[in-house]
């Protein structure tokens, strides 16, 4: 879709300015009920569009997401933009920086629309832990649209931004989109630089495009992707052209599936799942039955692991340096601590306690109670070591098989409130999607088209989750899916 | 089972202010979740190394030089509560 509206821009048929207000019209009109965005940049989107333009009519070239309309989740940081990771504590925060993927795209000549909604600090399956309301998916207003990437995948999905960026720490661009029928890919830990990003969990998060077509999502990964020397874990990439490896040819390439997962799923995802399957092998791929022995360890290792980091990244929202202070002039019902003045640590409980919400608070609890003294080593080591055995186990998988498929999510979008009274039910959306973020690899989610359930047509996908650092081999099969889908 | 004087303790660890009720939550709420990592406890970790980075990226360096952060201003805004360009907070002593 990228590259078709780049050629119209370069031949002509429409200006950037023109494409832009279509895309704020179709904000205007579809948003109100969707509540994809929570902050709109039209000013800013209009005066880049019109540079864009004036580019076009001198005869110079322009790149190939030049002058395009993008959206970016909130937990993002523009500068000079208010940026809140949709929490209230961050309700005033106006970020004076602007992150590496931001600048890159900016160097590129993207259109920013605005700013999209998550769940708060991006916790979640659904959008609606979100301090501002939650966003519907398109497809049904009464559906979530998955989350914490929500807005960002409902934006592309009901055409209110050709592409957005999203961010992943268990499934969070692949969940929504494959819920709102997008393309959505967490790159391999490293892959993509988190400066910018608020951090939550920082050794699973990465940031990630989502899309229309793996196409887009390709041209996408070769723009942000890199090397940075803000974000100490990010990997150089060589300048790879993540789009010239989309040959539409997988012959001979081998698949993972894993049996247990497929006979977990109801029967109509597994039907989806199996026309899936007949697919690649008609394009001429090997599908192998590999094991993941350690995979169901996952869920629970991650609820470990990332409620730990969780505890010690939110620690700097205080109500110190910046965001929200409160302070309700009552003693809090707390246990005593020592050493700190009465009136300090007022600040610190009120500010927290008035400002973050219950999921939040929960993962920090959570978190501060895995690594408090005496429990160190029963959770948090324990969590690191059964990693360890995950990353072996895909490890010894990928001897065998180019990439895994597996579904992205156990059923198609659930109701908004169906899961909100349960913390468990909620987490377990993200079964198949987590070991990705585990063991740090690349994962795509693939729509595969639209199955009946609870009486609505709604979008379904698969995922596919490829090699550390081998993003090419793994949009390569996604791509040959999605060429290969009308035969 | 998470007590509600347990849940207490985790709150003022965490600086966090709770509501009686959200005492009584969370004391369910993080007894299930842990009750669910509990089967962790039947992995075999023993001669396993714990993960300390997931693809083995070690000693990243850079060199020790200062950069001036060009929007001053901008940090400045952000602060609760602002005197002479300082962040003002409440007494620490």
């Amino acid at each position: 879709m990228i590259r078709e509206l780049h050629n119209k821009l370069i031949n002509k048929e429409i200006t950037s300015v023109e494409l832009t207000q279509q895309y704020f019209d179709a904000i205007s009109k579809k948003d109100g009920d969707v509540h994809a965005y929570l902050t709109l940049t039209k000013e800013e989107a209009l005066e880049q569009a019109k540079k864009v333009d004036e580019k076009i009519s001198r005869g110079e070239e322009i790149g190939i997401i030049e002058g395009i309309p993008c959206a970016i989740k909130d937990n993002i940081c523009i500068k000079n933009i208010r940026t809140t990771a949709s929490s209230k504590i961050l309700d005033n925060y106006i970020a004076p920086y602007d992150a590496t993927v931001v600048e890159k795209i900016r160097e590129a000549g993207a259109v920013i629309l605005g700013k999209t909604n998550l769940d708060e600090f991006a916790m979640g399956s659904s959008t609606e832990t979100s301090a501002y309301g939650a966003t519907k998916n398109p497809y049904d207003n009464e559906r979530v649209p998955g989350g914490t990437s929500g807005g960002s995948a409902a934006a592309v999905s009901a055409d209110m931004a050709v592409w957005s960026l999203g961010s992943d720490t268990g499934g969070s661009i692949r969940q929504p989109a494959s819920f709102c029928g997008v393309v959505g890919l967490k790159p391999t830990y490293g892959r993509v630089s988190r400066y910018g990003l608020m951090a939550m969990a920082s050794s699973f998060d990465q940031i990630g495009p989502m899309t229309k077509t793996v196409e887009d999502t390709a041209i996408i990964l070769s723009i942000i992707s890199g090397k940075d020397n803000m974000d100490a874990t990010s990997a150089p990439d060589f300048g790879k052209k993540y789009e010239d490896y989309l040959t539409g040819e997988i012959k001979g390439m081998k698949i993972g599936i894993v049996k247990e997962y497929l006979e977990s799923l109801n029967k109509e995802m597994k039907t989806e799942m199996e026309k899936v399957i007949e697919r690649y092998k008609k394009l001429g791929a090997e599908i192998c039955e590999i094991e993941l022995p350690n995979a169901k360890y996952a869920l629970p290792t991650y609820y470990i692991i990332q409620p730990s980091e969780v505890s010690s990244n939110l620690a700097r929202f205080d109500g110190i340096k910046y965001g929200m202070r409160a302070d309700d002039k009552e003693k809090t019902n707390t246990a005593d601590l020592g050493g700190l003045p009465r009136t300090l640590l007022e600040t610190y409980l009120d500010t927290r306690k008035y400002n973050l919400g219950a999921e939040v608070k929960r993962r920090i609890m959570l978190g501060t109670y895995a690594l408090s003294s005496g429990y160190y080593d029963a959770y948090y080591l324990r969590a690191q070591k059964v990693r360890t055995l995950i990353r072996k186990d895909f490890e010894k998988a990928f001897q065998k098989v180019d990439v895994i498929l597996t579904p992205t999510t156990p059923t198609p979008a659930f109701k908004i409130g169906e899961k909100t009274q349960d913390p468990l039910q909620m987490y377990l959306e993200d079964i198949f999607t987590i070991t990705a973020n585990i063991a740090g690899i690349p994962a795509v989610s693939v729509p595969c088209g639209m199955i009946e359930w609870e009486g609505k047509q709604l979008p379904a996908g698969f995922q596919l989750m490829g090699k550390w650092f081998d993003e090419e081999n793994l949009l390569c099969v996604a791509h040959a899916f999605e060429v290969n889908c009308t035969e | 089972m998470i007590s509600e004087k347990e849940v207490k303790h985790i709150a003022s660890l965490a600086r966090i202010g709770l509501s009686e009720d959200e005492i009584e939550k969370f004391s369910k709420d993080l007894s299930s979740i842990l009750d669910f990592i509990e089967q962790l406890k039947e992995v075999d970790i023993s001669g396993i190394e714990p993960t300390a980075h997931i693809t083995g990226l070690q000693n990243k360096l850079r060199e020790d030089k200062i950069e001036n952060f060009e929007n001053k201003e901008g940090i400045v805004k952000l602060f609760p509560e602002e005197k002479n360009g300082y962040d003002k907070v409440k007494s620490v002593l």
